[in-house]
């Protein structure tokens, strides 16, 4: 028996196309984002706030990812920017393949600001790079507030942390300083951001990060 | 539940070696970091379960789980994270970087002498 050292990574075609998905949007200038949360944490609404606040003309266009219907698709159609539907058909995440798939017929210069909103899922989105710029996780104030502890491996690639539905903060017993403490814990650099779609709070500083390096 | 589809990318590599090498692979040794989020019962379940009943069996799966660690940034120290206690315990300092435990990668195949 022979033993031969074999040292690359086991997602190592996922990471190839990645690497290529990255290069292309530094190339024309896209700036993009991967939205993870738990299933009914906001990330749609949030989009839909976005997308809302945006001008007509702007170089914005989104993928969403759902294991089925095209709902959040119709939802996200409506502001008038390009939308595309990733339906997994099972699969608990979305993949590089898949994000290269999905903008094959968009002229990859035409974008300067692509949002992805990943499947519902605070486990498996965390080991698939999609190629993006900056990673977002999102956190409802619905959940517990140890969600990071119990979810590390997710929090810790996030570079902001999107603490949700915060005008709910008074009748659910989540307590944001420890929140905050568990993000920090296990994810230092990441920057945090309390926002409600519904008051509209935080909203522009949420805008403002998107904006940046875009 | 994302356990099958990296064994599904295991396997797809295993075949790959194995036709390079125009013999049998009898074992893959993989490394699993903490912060990897891949659940090493979950993945030789779906490893077993793809194998069995192939041209690929017997095929045995290594494990090697590796541990958070950090480095500071002030004093340089290396320390393995338990607790989620990422500040550095030598100087206190919150500024601290990951040096291991995102791996899932493979380490080595063990490959059948032709």
């Amino acid at each position: 028996m022979t033993r031969v050292p074999l040292e690359r990574k086991v997602l190592n075609e996922n990471d190839r196309l990645a690497a290529d998905l990255r290069q292309g949007f530094l190339q024309h200038g896209t700036r993009c984002v991967n939205l993870i949360s738990s299933p009914g944490s906001g990330k749609t609404m949030l989009l839909e706030r976005t997308l809302a606040s945006f001008e007509r003309g702007r170089r914005v266009a989104v993928l969403t990812g759902d294991i089925q219907t095209d709902n959040d698709a119709q939802r996200l159609a409506r502001y008038g920017f390009p939308v595309r539907q990733i339906t997994t058909g099972g699969a608990c995440h979305l993949d590089a393949r898949m994000v290269v798939n999905a903008l094959a017929e968009w002229q990859p210069d035409a974008i300067d600001l692509l949002l992805i909103e990943n499947v519902g899922n605070l486990v498996c989105p965390s080991s698939y790079d999609l190629g993006e710029e900056a990673r977002v996780v999102v956190l409802s104030v619905t959940e517990g507030e140890d969600k990071p502890l119990k979810y590390p491996a997710t929090f810790h690639r996030a570079d902001l942390v999107v603490l949700s539905k915060v005008d709910l903060l008074p009748y659910v017993p989540f307590r944001m300083d420890l929140a905050r403490e568990y993000i920090r814990r296990v994810q230092p650099d990441a920057e945090i951001l309390e926002v409600s779609c519904t008051t509209g709070d935080g909203l522009d500083a949420w805008r403002k990060w998107v904006d940046t390096s875009c | 539940m994302h356990e099958m589809s990296i064994a599904a990318s295991m396997l797809e590599a295993v075949r790959a070696e194995s036709a390079r090498h125009n013999a049998h692979v009898l074992a893959v040794g993989v490394k699993i970091g903490e912060l990897s989020g891949v659940d090493s019962e979950s993945l030789r379940f779906c490893f077993d379960v793809l194998v069995q009943d192939t041209d690929l069996a017997p095929l045995s799966l290594e494990i090697e789980r590796l541990a958070w660690r950090n480095r500071c940034r002030q004093c340089a120290q290396d320390f393995t994270v338990q607790e989620y206690r990422t500040e550095c315990p030598q100087c206190g300092s919150a500024e601290t970087e990951t040096t291991s435990g995102r791996e899932l990668e493979f380490a080595y195949m063990e490959i059948a002498e032709t």
